[in-house]
């Protein structure tokens, strides 16, 4: 058994919550500055453009490169050899929650009652995902989640007879059908099978991948290209104002399925796909 | 691209009636911000027959929620909320002298109608550039329900504050006519 003090996860929690807000990851602003020799629109290059000079301040000068510094989504990979010490890990993730939100100058989005609506004012609690694994250590990921993207993503619970093709134009349609109201160039996860909760986790997972990191099975490597290009082919663009990069790339998430189900998930993220990192 | 044409807020009709979309802008003056709950607020006072906490003809409205400011900063990141949550509000607030309004995202069509009706403009900032937008705004001030933090109404003076016309007074919306022009097969 190896002890971690749930003091070092609240830490990480903290700088992560900073850091992802602040700063654009290098292979995404790679990615990003790519896109303006296929953004054949003026006003799309101009807008890609912007994103880039935006993110030059951002990390510059340590200010969130987007106002919505989101919904704090914690992935925590708990290594089963790993005895947590110190106290109660939900305090600790809070605190380091709060910590980062306050002292990082970001702004507090959440709200205690979903239809009384009070600000909780220090942007707690975190959305968490727990997952146990074999080894002694921690593996903290924070991304913050913005509302615009969130509020554009759904589940459908498929048939089974709507195979692919159905999952496919399911994916298309929402992403092309919530225009510029994501901040388009956007990142799309896809989640394919497990039930109806657990192919919106898959969806959300998904967006953690690298940017052009295809699926290691051939047949989803080609779901997911033939899904980026049909939505970069409707025109929606930048910003929904017309072009040719409404998705920099699509990442699909698969599980095991029911005989009778295919749950289908489309999780919308923003051009910084903002995710980070840390192993304790 | 177009060349930036400079104007400044509060807007005029003569300025209005010049703006077409997809012209590139830089806004300098004085701009209010206000998002879903302000907007309510704003359309229970005016539908209560009570003064408003800023005078709305030819005023504009910028939906937008910023970080808390930095030291020595006027304002954290500031680039627009989703729009269509305003949808619901905007035709009154036009009705009442509301001449311009900046966020992201397309429109429904009772407010085409009623920028159309009341010549009003609707411009496009580039959602997720937060931090690029806040080096446009000067001061800022809370003038109203501060109790709602990020969506407190705000006086911004803004210097060269870039957007572009996404739909204009005549009714012309680049949402529609940018995804046709680059729409391969659709
Ligand atoms: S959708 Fe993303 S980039 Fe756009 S405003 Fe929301 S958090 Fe920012």
């Amino acid at each position: 058994m190896r002890e971690v003090d749930v003091k070092q996860i609240g830490d990480a929690v903290r700088d992560l919550a900073i850091s992802t807000n602040c700063e654009l990851g290098e292979r995404e602003t790679e990615y990003i500055k790519k896109m303006l020799d296929v953004e054949e629109s003026p006003t799309g290059k101009e807008i890609i453009s912007m994103l880039l000079e935006n993110a030059e301040i951002a990390r510059k000068e340590m200010i969130p490169i987007c106002q919505d510094t989101g919904f704090t989504v914690i992935f925590l990979e708990l290594g089963q050899d790993v005895c947590l010490v110190g106290g109660d890990l939900n305090d600790a993730l809070a605190d380091g929650v709060k910590r980062g939100y306050t002292e990082g100058y970001l702004r507090k989005s959440i709200l205690s009652d979903p239809i009384k609506r009070v600000n909780t004012g220090d942007n707690t609690p975190p959305v968490l995902h727990l997952s146990i694994v074999p080894g002694d250590k921690v593996k903290v990921t924070l991304a913050p989640k913005g509302g615009g993207s969130e509020n554009m993503s759904g589940v459908c619970m498929l048939k089974p007879a709507d195979g692919i093709e159905g999952v496919k134009n399911f994916v298309v349609d929402k992403v092309i059908a919530s225009g510029g109201n994501p901040c388009p160039p956007v990142v799309v996860g896809v989640g394919i099978g497990g039930t109806f909760e657990k192919c919106a986790f898959l969806a959300k997972k998904a967006l953690l991948k690298p940017l052009g990191e295809r699926h290691p099975d051939p047949f989803y490597a080609e779901v997911e290209e033939e899904i980026l290009r049909r939505i970069n082919e409707s025109g929606v663009g930048p910003q929904g104002l017309g072009g040719r990069v409404t998705a920099l790339d699509v990442h699909v998430e698969t599980y095991p399925c029911h005989i009778a189900s295919l749950p289908s998930a489309v999780n919308i993220n923003c051009h910084a796909s903002r995710h980070g990192e840390r192993v304790i | 691209m177009a060349q930036v044409k400079n104007i400044t807020a509060p807007l005029t009709d003569e300025v209005i009636k010049t703006l077409k979309i997809g012209d590139k802008v830089a806004i300098t003056g004085v701009i209010y911000s206000a998002r879903d709950a302000a907007h309510k607020k704003l359309v229970d006072l005016i539908e209560g027959g009570k003064d408003l906490p800023f005078d709305l003809p030819g005023q504009a409205i910028y939906f937008v929620g910023p970080t808390p400011a930095k030291p020595g900063n006027a304002v954290g990141a500031a680039g627009p909320t989703t729009s269509g949550r305003m949808d619901a509000y905007s035709p009154l607030l036009i009705e009442h002298g509301l001449k311009g309004m900046i966020g992201k995202g397309p429109r429904s069509e009772s407010v085409k109608d009623a920028m159309k009706k009341h010549g009003a403009v609707y411009f496009a900032a580039v959602g997720g550039a937060g931090a690029l937008i806040s080096k446009s705004i000067t001061k800022v001030d809370v003038i109203a329900y501060p109790e709602l933090g990020a969506e407190a109404i705000r006086r911004m003076e803004v210097k060269d504050f870039p957007a572009i016309v996404a739909i204009d007074a005549s009714g012309d919306d680049l949402y529609e006519k940018g995804k046709k022009e680059y729409g391969i097969g659709a």
